[in-house]
């Protein structure tokens, strides 16, 4: 294994802890403010695909068919909290998980009654395909690296919004007492709103930058969805630093893991059972890695309320 | 939901004959006997197929190819019941118990996949009812628990990927690579590759099921100095994939089975799948009689092309078909004969049944070219094995 292969792999675990970075944010900044599980943010991230997919079609650009995408996303995601997440808030977590549940499900059929079950085609457009040279010779694909690129400056955008803007004050307020701020005069309503439909347009986003690296169908979002939770459960729910961190720390294992788990276990193994007992394995490590931070940290890596 | 959609499916269940009617509720009681003589020749099918969730062109395609040929043969002793498994074992467990005890049909068929193949034939064969498979070929079927009312006109789930072994073998590729989800299919998959192929391969390479980012295995096919790729990842699995080793500059031929390249996946995939071999049971190009008149019928009626799932449930209707001529299915011994001699013309040309009630037949060769609408689609390049049969068949005992 040399070292450019090292670091292709490490850049692919990076790429893929950006994608999920897009989704946890969305999920933790949600859950840190409203205090909502909602199950159905990975129907946001196909809804934005299944938008830029039919966008893009019908413009023939894909950057048109991107911020269609975003703004669709955004746009389900305020009308799914004005009509029904509000009357979530007050309820146990519970209902919570039951209501959002069954958006799924309204959204997975809705999407194959309108759609069909039949994938849609949507790839890069021409002027991101292509390879970039990375230093060592290997070639690395543009888009995936584009793909970074957005992760990161979403990451420095958030930063940037919450610590410094007007808004961000009453995110974090928002936060560490939801009592207070109402009393203090903010419209919780609205902002519960523009958080809420903030998250959608990140998983849209997300989406819809992966749909075209993979396909865009009618369930894309779950799994997604399932990695997503682990990843603001090891940064520590509510915290945007914790989704950072933990969802490159993901990615990367995850990537990792599948590579040389396989390459470990044939040492001393045939090479199919090592496949096959290596996979399993890698299967299993990013949930592996979540007890183990776990039972150390028990409110995960950067616990938003202490 | 599933309440709700057993209501749905329910109601859908078409009724082909209007000779239903009369079994009316209150005569049927009294003159039982006498009736059920009436009706001998009139025979129920249950079909337990996937029409929703992951992978239901599947099954969709299947019945459309069914009822294609009820149509065309213009047959009126048939009742068709239709039921959507949902790519659930359990559901396709409890449909084939209320088709075999409240509907009492004959004939079973439909499943698509595997896993619920096994939950299903072996207690329904067990019971007496004939199944006849349109898709999944497990290799217990085919060997260890073969059943002689069990018959399987599509192929046992090796012979695919065997074929593609032998084929890349004869063009003279050394140094293949292999790649599948880690999932019982997927390593028999690989299995039956290797087993055709006879020769060393450079890697193995497993993938998580359902997985969508393919970045760490297309580099470590990159990394590896094969000289080819075989990959078995069925439905969305495949397009992933496609997309990203288009976009990967990794230029290595590919190869898999049709499961791959259907003509509903590659459209989806688009130009990515351009250039990748496949093999398969049927084309659509195929030139013999049955095929002309099923590739043209199936278009006129459902104005799509037809994949080989569609090609598979018109096979096995017209195989039901050549053995009512013969004999009804309570004969049981007779229906059975009948169906062994399949004794009707193929779209796949020539078709007859091994010892284990598995296909000896041919296993062509196709390739991913832009057609004249400008979208790719599948043509015929040729042979890959004559006459393929399943090694599981010397452990079957009838």
């Amino acid at each position: 294994m040399s070292v450019t292969l090292f670091i292709e792999q490490l850049i692919n675990g990076l790429q893929l802890g950006t994608m999920l970075f897009l989704m946890a944010s969305g999920l933790t900044l949600v859950f840190g403010v409203m205090g909502l599980i909602n199950l159905a943010h990975g129907s946001f991230y196909m809804v934005g695909a299944y938008a830029t997919a039919l966008a893009t079609a019908a413009t023939g650009s894909f950057f048109t068919g991107l911020v269609a995408g975003v703004l669709v996303a955004a746009a389900v995601g305020a009308l799914v909290e004005l009509i029904v997440i509000r009357r979530l808030y007050h309820r146990p977590h519970l209902d919570q998980v039951l209501a959002t549940f069954a958006l799924i499900l309204i959204f997975s059929e809705g999407t194959r009654w309108l759609f069909g079950s039949s994938p849609l085609w949507l790839s890069p457009p021409q002027s991101l395909t292509g390879f970039v040279t990375l230093p060592g010779g290997a070639r690395y694909p543009l888009y995936r690296l584009v793909i970074i690129g957005v992760g990161i400056a979403v990451a420095i955008g958030l930063y940037l919004l919450i610590s410094r803007t007007r808004l961000g004050m009453r995110i974090r307020a928002g936060e560490s007492d939801r009592e207070m701020i109402g009393a203090l005069g903010v419209n919780i309503a609205r902002l519960y709103t523009l958080v809420f439909a903030m998250g959608a347009a990140l998983a849209g986003l997300a989406g819809a930058m992966v749909g075209a690296l993979q396909s865009v169908q009618v369930g894309m979002g779950e799994p997604v969805l399932i990695l997503a939770f682990v990843v603001i459960v090891i940064g520590g729910i509510g915290s945007i630093k914790g989704a950072l961190f933990g969802a490159v720390l993901v990615g990367v294992v995850d990537t990792l893991g599948r590579v040389f788990l396989p390459a470990l276990f044939r040492n001393f193994m045939s090479p199919s059972e090592a496949a096959g007992v290596g996979a399993a394995l890698a299967a299993m490590l990013i949930y592996i890695l979540m007890a183990v931070i776990l039972a150390f940290k028990p409110k995960g890596l950067f616990a938003a309320n202490g | 939901m599933t309440a709700l959609r057993n209501i749905h499916n329910t109601n859908n269940a078409e009724r082909v004959t209007p000779m239903k009617t009369f079994a009316s509720v209150g005569l049927g009681l009294l003159l039982s006997s006498s009736l059920m003589a009436a009706h001998a020749d009139e025979v129920k099918i249950g079909m337990i197929t996937t029409l929703s969730g992951g992978g239901s062109h599947l099954g969709v395609d299947v019945r459309d190819g069914f009822r294609l040929a009820i149509e065309q043969a213009g047959r009126d002793d048939i009742e068709l019941l239709v039921q959507d498994d949902a790519n659930r074992p359990d559901l396709a467990r409890s449909l084939s118990n209320e088709f075999m005890q409240r509907d009492n049909v004959d004939i079973l068929t439909g499943l698509i996949w595997s896993n619920l193949a096994m939950a299903v034939v072996p207690a329904a064969v067990r019971q007496g009812t004939f199944y006849i498979s349109p898709n999944a070929g497990p290799s217990d079927l085919a060997g260890r628990m073969c059943h002689e009312n069990y018959f399987n006109v599509a192929y046992q789930n090796d012979n695919l990927h065997g074929a593609m072994g032998a084929y890349m073998r004869e063009q003279g590729y050394e140094r293949p690579i292999l790649l599948a989800p880690n999932y019982p299919a997927g390593t028999d998959a690989l299995a039956g590759f290797k087993h055709l192929y006879e020769g060393e391969v450079v890697d193995e390479i497993y993938t998580q099921m359902g997985q969508t980012d393919y970045a760490a295995e297309i580099t470590q096919i990159r990394a590896s100095n094969a000289d080819s790729l075989f990959f078995f990842l069925p439905g969305g699995m495949g397009i992933s994939f496609m997309n990203q080793w288009d976009n990967s500059g990794v230029d290595l031929p590919v190869f898999g089975a049709a499961f791959s390249f259907d003509e509903t996946i590659i459209k989806a995939v688009g130009s990515a799948a351009i250039g990748a071999m496949n093999t398969s049971l049927w084309a659509y190009d195929l030139d013999n009689e049955a095929n002309h008149r099923f590739v043209s019928g199936f278009q006129e009626a459902y104005d799509r092309m037809p994949t080989l799932y569609a090609a598979q449930g018109y096979d096995t209707a017209l195989l039901i078909f050549s053995a009512l001529d013969k004999a009804h299915p309570s004969d049981q011994d007779a229906f059975r004969e009948a169906l062994r001699e399949a004794d009707f013309d193929s779209v796949r040309g020539k078709f007859r049944f091994g010892p284990n009630h598995h296909p000896i037949q041919d296993i062509h060769v196709r390739e991913v070219v832009e057609g004249d609408d400008g979208q790719p689609t599948n043509r015929l390049v040729g042979l890959a094995v004559e006459d393929i049969q399943d090694v599981y068949a010397v452990d079957c005992q009838m």
